[in-house]
Order: C-alpha cells, then sequence, then structure tokens
C-alpha cells in the first residue's frame, strides 16, 4: 500500500457534498491494512457512484478498490464466480455474457464494483423476484483495521455476513467475493412496453406482471391530465438463442457541466413529454438489446454533468404497499408542485424476498427513485419534505442515494441501527455515517 | 519473411515480472486470446492472483513460478525450466522494474545500484539468454518494458532513467544482431501509467490505464515494431524533450 498519498478531487456520483480526503488505490487483497497503521479513519470506495456521501469521508483516507479487479474462478456448472471486490459490473458482464451468463442483480449502471453491490446491497428491475445483490453473494472475505481477515457465508461468520451486506463498507475492507451468476442464451430481452395514466394504472400494470423485470419511468412533472403519467417496462431473458458477444465500449462523454439554467421547467416538461411520445402506441412489444434495457444511461459517461457544477441531490424510498398508494400521491404532488423534477424517475413494485442485510434498503412496497438539481434551499426543503412523508407513511430511504437525512430521520427509518454499530470497524467511518448518528452537521 | 510472421497471435508466453500492472493488463488480453502461460514474479501471493486471472479469463495454462529475478545466477534455470514446460516460447515479456528513490540514490550508491541492478543489469542477464534462445529458434518475439525516462536523463530521476537508458542501447545492440534470424526485439517506452509504481505521482491528463497501455503494446507486436512509445502520443512528447538543446535543458526542472 503506498505510504504517500494524493488529493486529487474525488466527488461522489451526485458531486455534493464537496469533503476532501487522501485517496490511497489497493491493487492486491493484501494491501490493506499497511503494516504501519496511520491514525486515520478508512473508507472503502469503488466507482464511486453512489450518489450523496455514504462514499465520502472528510479528512480520512478513501480506499480505492477498482485496482482490485482479478476474475479468480469460474465455475461453468453452477456459474458461481469469484472475484476480487474492485472488479466491475462491467468486466463481469464482459466475461459472462460471452459464456452464457448474466448478473444475477443489476441496478441502473453497470460502472459499480462487486465490493460496493455487497456495501449497497444494490437491487434491480427483477427485484420482485430475485431480491437483492446479497441474496446471491455465497461467500466473502473481510479484513479489518487490525489485520484479521475472515470468510463470511450465511454459514461462517453469519452476523457478519449481514452486517457486511448493506453496510456501506463500515464493517471492513471487503477484498473478494463469490457470486452466483444466472445463464442466458442470449444479449436480447423480450420487451413490452406499457403507457399509464396515473398511479391507479401503475399499480395495476405492476400487480399483473408475470415478468422477470419490471419498471416504471414516470412523468414528475406534468400536472393536470398528464399528472402522473408514465411508461411501463418490462422484459426477460429471450429463450431464443441469439448473439452472446461482449459489449462495445462507450464512446460518448457528455463533454462539460451544463450552466444551471439549462434544466428548468421548461426544458424539463419538454423532455418528459418527448419521452412520453417517443413511444407512439400504447403498448410496444419486441426484443432489444440487454445494454439500453439496463444501463440506457451508461451510454453516456458523465452524464452527471448535465446538472451542472452544484450538482444533483437524488432521491430513493419506499413505502409498504398499505400506505404506498397515498403516500406516492403525496410524494408525486409535492414533486410536480416543486417545479424540480428533472426527467430520471422510476418508480416500482418491490417483493417480498427478504434482503440479507442488516441495513439493506429494499423493503416490500412500491419504490420510488428520482434526482433534482442542486437549487440550494429550495432542493433541500423539498427532500426534506419527502422524507418526512416517506416517515409518516412508514417507509424509509436509501442510503447510497441521500445527502440530506437527518440523524432522527435515519435512526427511524433504521431503528436496528445500533445493533449494526457493534460490527462498525473502529477505524472506519464515513460522512453519512457521521451524519446519521449525529456527529455531522447538514450544511447547506 | 519476417513480415509473414506478422500478427500471429503468441501462443506460449514468459511473462518476467508477472505483477507489474502493465505486465499483468497485456497477459489478461493474450490470456483471452488462449494462450499458456509461464510467470515469474517475487511475491507467491500476488502471483497466484494473477496466475487464477488468467485461468479464469481462458489461458490455456499458467505455470506460476516465484523468483527474485535481481539473482543472475537463478536466470539460466528458469528459463529452462519455462522453455520445457512450454515446449517453447513466443513472446517473451520483460516487466520487472524498480523505481526506486532519485533522492535516496544520490546520497547512497547501494540505492543507485539496486536500481541499476533490478532494470539494467537482471535483464540484460534475461535478454542475452533469451536473445540466444530466439536466435537459434528463428523465430518470437522479445519485449522488455522500459521506459520514456531512458530517452534523456533528467534531474528528477537520472538513476532509473540511466538504468532504462542502458537497457534502450543494449535491446538496439541485440535488434541489430538477431533481427536477421527473424525475431522481434520490442522496447516498450511507456509514459506515465496509471500503476503501483506510480501511485505517489499526482495524476495528470497524460495518465493512461494499463488496460490502455496493454493494446498499444499488443498492436506494436503484431506490426513487428522496433520501439514502441505507448500511448503511442509519448514519441511526440519525447521528441520534443530530446530536441531541446543542452544549455537550454540543463536549466529546467524536469
Amino acid at each position: 500500500m503506498g505510504t504517500t498519498s494524493r488529493r486529487p478531487r474525488f466527488e461522489s456520483w451526485g458531486r455534493y457534498p464537496e469533503l476532501q480526503a487522501d485517496v490511497v488505490p489497493l491493487h492486491w487483497t493484501t494491501d490493506f491494512p499497511p503494516s504501519k497503521t496511520p491514525a486515520t479513519k478508512y473508507l472503502p470506495v469503488g466507482l464511486g457512484r453512489s450518489y450523496g456521501d455514504v462514499c465520502l469521508l472528510e479528512h480520512g483516507t478513501l480506499l480505492l478498490t477498482p485496482g482490485m479487479d482479478r476474475l479468480l474462478s469460474f465455475d461453468a456448472g453452477t456459474g458461481v464466480l469469484r472475484c476480487e471486490a474492485g472488479a466491475s459490473l462491467q468486466q463481469i458482464l464482459d466475461f459472462a455474457v460471452p459464456r452464457g451468463f448474466f448478473l444475477p442483480v443489476t441496478p441502473g449502471t453497470k460502472f459499480v464494483t462487486v465490493g460496493g453491490s455487497i456495501a449497497n446491497d444494490i437491487h434491480g428491475k427483477n427485484h420482485h423476484v430475485a431480491g437483492s445483490f446479497g441474496r446471491h453473494v455465497l461467500r466473502f472475505e473481510l479484513v479489518r483495521s487490525d489485520g484479521s481477515r475472515f470468510v463470511c457465508s450465511p454459514i461462517e461468520n453469519p452476523d457478519w455476513f449481514a452486517a457486511t451486506i448493506g453496510g456501506m463498507g463500515l464493517t471492513g475492507l471487503i477484498t473478494w467475493a463469490e457470486i452466483r451468476l444466472r445463464p442466458i442464451v442470449s444479449r436480447m430481452i423480450d420487451y413490452r412496453g406499457d403507457k399509464f395514466h396515473g398511479i391507479d394504472e401503475f399499480f395495476g400494470l405492476s400487480q399483473a406482471a408475470k415478468t422477470e423485470y419490471t419498471v416504471a419511468w414516470i412523468d414528475c412533472v406534468s400536472t393536470g391530465r398528464n399528472f402522473a403519467r408514465g411508461i411501463f417496462m418490462q422484459g426477460e431473458h429471450t429463450q431464443i438463442p441469439g448473439p452472446l458477444r461482449r459489449s462495445k465500449e462507450a464512446r460518448l462523454v457528455f463533454p462539460c457541466d451544463l450552466p444551471e439554467f439549462a434544466l428548468n421547467r421548461l426544458s424539463m416538461a419538454a423532455f418528459n413529454s418527448l419521452y412520453f411520445h417517443k413511444q407512439l402506441g400504447k403498448t410496444k412489444i419486441g426484443p432489444v438489446d440487454y445494454e439500453p434495457f439496463f444501463y440506457p444511461l451508461d451510454a453516456v459517461l458523465h452524464w452527471n454533468r448535465m446538472y451542472g457544477q452544484h450538482g444533483l441531490l437524488q432521491f430513493q424510498n419506499v413505502l409498504p404497499h398499505a400506505t404506498g398508494r397515498e403516500g406516492m400521491l403525496e410524494i408525486l404532488k409535492a414533486i410536480t408542485k416543486s417545479g424540480l423534477a428533472s426527467f430520471l424517475a422510476v418508480i416500482k413494485f418491490f417483493g417480498d424476498v427478504p434482503s440479507v442485510g442488516m441495513m439493506s434498503f429494499p423493503a416490500p412496497g412500491v419504490m420510488l427513485a428520482l434526482d433534482f438539481p442542486i437549487r440550494k434551499q429550495v432542493s433541500f426543503d423539498l427532500v426534506d419534505r419527502l422524507a418526512k412523508i416517506t416517515l409518516e407513511h412508514g417507509g424509509r430511504m436509501y442510503s447510497a442515494k441521500d445527502a440530506r437525512m437527518t440523524a432522527e430521520q435515519y435512526q427511524a427509518f433504521y431503528p436496528q441501527w445500533q445493533e449494526f454499530t457493534r460490527y462498525v470497524d473502529p477505524q472506519f467511518d464515513s460522512a453519512f455515517w457521521q451524519r446519521v448518528t449525529g456527529r455531522r452537521p447538514l450544511d447547506g | 519473411m519476417a513480415k509473414a510472421r506478422g500478427g500471429a497471435r503468441p501462443e506460449r508466453v514468459l511473462a518476467l515480472g508477472a505483477t507489474s500492472a502493465i505486465a499483468e493488463a497485456t497477459l489478461r488480453l493474450l490470456a483471452e486470446q488462449g494462450a499458456s502461460f509461464f510467470l515469474v514474479a517475487r511475491n507467491a501471493q500476488k502471483l497466484g492472483a494473477v496466475r487464477d486471472d488468467l485461468l479464469t479469463r481462458g489461458a490455456g495454462a499458467a505455470i506460476a513460478v516465484v523468483a527474485d529475478l535481481d539473482d543472475t545466477a537463478a536466470h539460466p534455470a528458469i528459463l529452462e525450466q519455462a522453455v520445457a514446460s512450454l515446449d517453447g516460447i513466443d513472446l517473451a515479456l520483460i516487466a520487472h522494474g524498480l523505481l526506486g528513490d532519485q533522492a535516496e540514490a544520490e546520497k547512497n550508491y547501494p540505492a543507485a545500484e539496486a536500481i541499476l541492478r533490478t532494470n539494467f543489469l537482471s535483464a540484460v542477464s534475461l535478454i542475452g539468454w533469451l536473445a540466444n534462445y530466439f536466435e537459434a529458434e528463428c523465430c518470437g518475439v522479445l519485449a522488455v518494458i522500459s521506459s520514456v525516462a531512458g530517452d534523456r536523463g533528467r534531474k528528477s530521476n537520472y538513476v532509473y532513467g540511466a538504468s532504462k537508458g542502458g537497457l534502450n542501447v543494449f535491446l538496439d545492440g541485440v535488434r541489430n544482431r538477431i533481427d536477421r534470424a527473424g525475431v522481434q526485439v520490442l522496447t516498450i517506452k511507456p509514459g506515465f501509467v496509471a500503476t503501483p509504481m506510480t501511485a505517489h505521482l499526482a495524476p495528470n491528463a497524460l495518465f493512461a490505464q494499463p488496460a490502455k497501455v496493454a493494446h498499444d503494446i499488443l498492436r506494436a507486436i503484431e506490426k513487428r515494431k522496433d520501439v514502441a512509445y505507448v500511448p503511442p502520443f509519448w514519441g511526440v512528447i519525447m521528441l520534443v524533450v530530446r530536441s531541446i538543446p543542452r544549455r537550454i535543458f540543463k536549466k529546467l526542472n524536469m
């Protein structure tokens, strides 16, 4: 492990807040801890795709894991892949798809690491049938700052297994993991898109859906008769044998930060209208490649620059089914009224497959995720209001997407947090964890 | 006729310093094409991880041998074992190196000697044996990772630079001798590459990822180049650096 540190600008995907930290790249699973442990706090960071401050640590040392990206073994009979924790889902897809395998669970970007996928217990469009990522993790190695290393699985050290899945990188460094991939016969997805108007149509489509992958884009800008219109998207890996080639590298890069005025109510309304009408008929059916189906935004690198230099806030919550309809209506009304919404709003039913992680976000119910450009106090007030509605309706918010929860809100969402603190490594910390345990004020 | 072999994919690959980031990235690409490997490096645990990765990615075979290549007396036995295990060698990649500490090397000769031993003397021993082997086979690729630092002595790292400069001259001579036997001798000159060796330097726009450099190396092998700056834009930068008149150069802080 390098003894000298450098201070490049390291930012999370939301580019807010801005916090300085030392950065130490790890290349080998034996690089941590260093032989002479300095008096610093650590936080493992993968590709920095979480939005808020869960991957930041002021005055600490970020352990960058993407240099640990080796694929250690693969069993084509069982689909079990063992890899180092810095391997990205993109690297795994490049390896697995030509061999007829796919990720068991994938988020909306492939630019995340396996370690980050475990630490945030990520979910995807198949949550209602597959649960979250942790369910497909067989084992991993955890390294603590005192140098102890142990393998965690549902059988070996099961409490550490549960604490580390969804444990936000705070329980120690994950060095390698074993995950079970699923077989596919083609890159192609059998796709179906249905337009809907209003939340009730969305609920109807979600309840009727039998497919493996479901998600809906929802218009959070339009009001009146277009309020809560959207497109319900479903898909399944096709059963028809087809191409299994490796994806091409993304070539487009969002070139620069857009000025603040570029994203306004008018441009966003225009975008949402265009998106809704891109699909002409009420229903669209046909095969699509997995890249645009799962990773539409990955085609443009650095798309977060669109939000300008002040960055973006992401809000993601889940409400239980019992209160979901009322709660989401209230939230959608608050969002459209604010005029702050942009175009990346998705809504989905989570299933009742339990998460393995002690601090995992997913829970049975209805989930909403969207981003806002940061307009100082206005955006902060809105997110605070949405957090309150979430709390009143018995839901919770997602730490990987958050930059604004108060300690009171977090502790109400995750009452098991005190139990979790027993597993936090004494030398590990994050700006998020400082905030939600009341050791760091909300700024701004 | 040498050209006729250009583009042939190396199937039997010897990697000396196989845990170096540039070597590892290059070996990954070759593993995906199904090559077999004889891997040598100092650290058993790291070498094991590299071997596992190459096997997982599609290597036909991967034999790992732990050795400190500073020990030149052990070279012939290692190289003979490599030839025997792989049943011949198509590509030998020499990748081990030591950046060292310039300030320390200025004060203490042993620090300077360590840099010269690893980067130059050990390479001379390996290249000497391999040149004779390839010359007798009348084919093969001898690829050696040198550095742009060997193109001109600079006050910030001239000990390292001298070790690589010496290596460049030695390779020029070897090429001049065995090219006519159909052997490609490739001097690889990387600029800044984001590796553990450069982790202490502030990153800048000139830094390249090992995976990109690996692609450039394989392309240089395919094209049967003699010298390859990787990424190629370093050829232009070093042309400028070399052409600065000495009376100006000596005043610069480089």
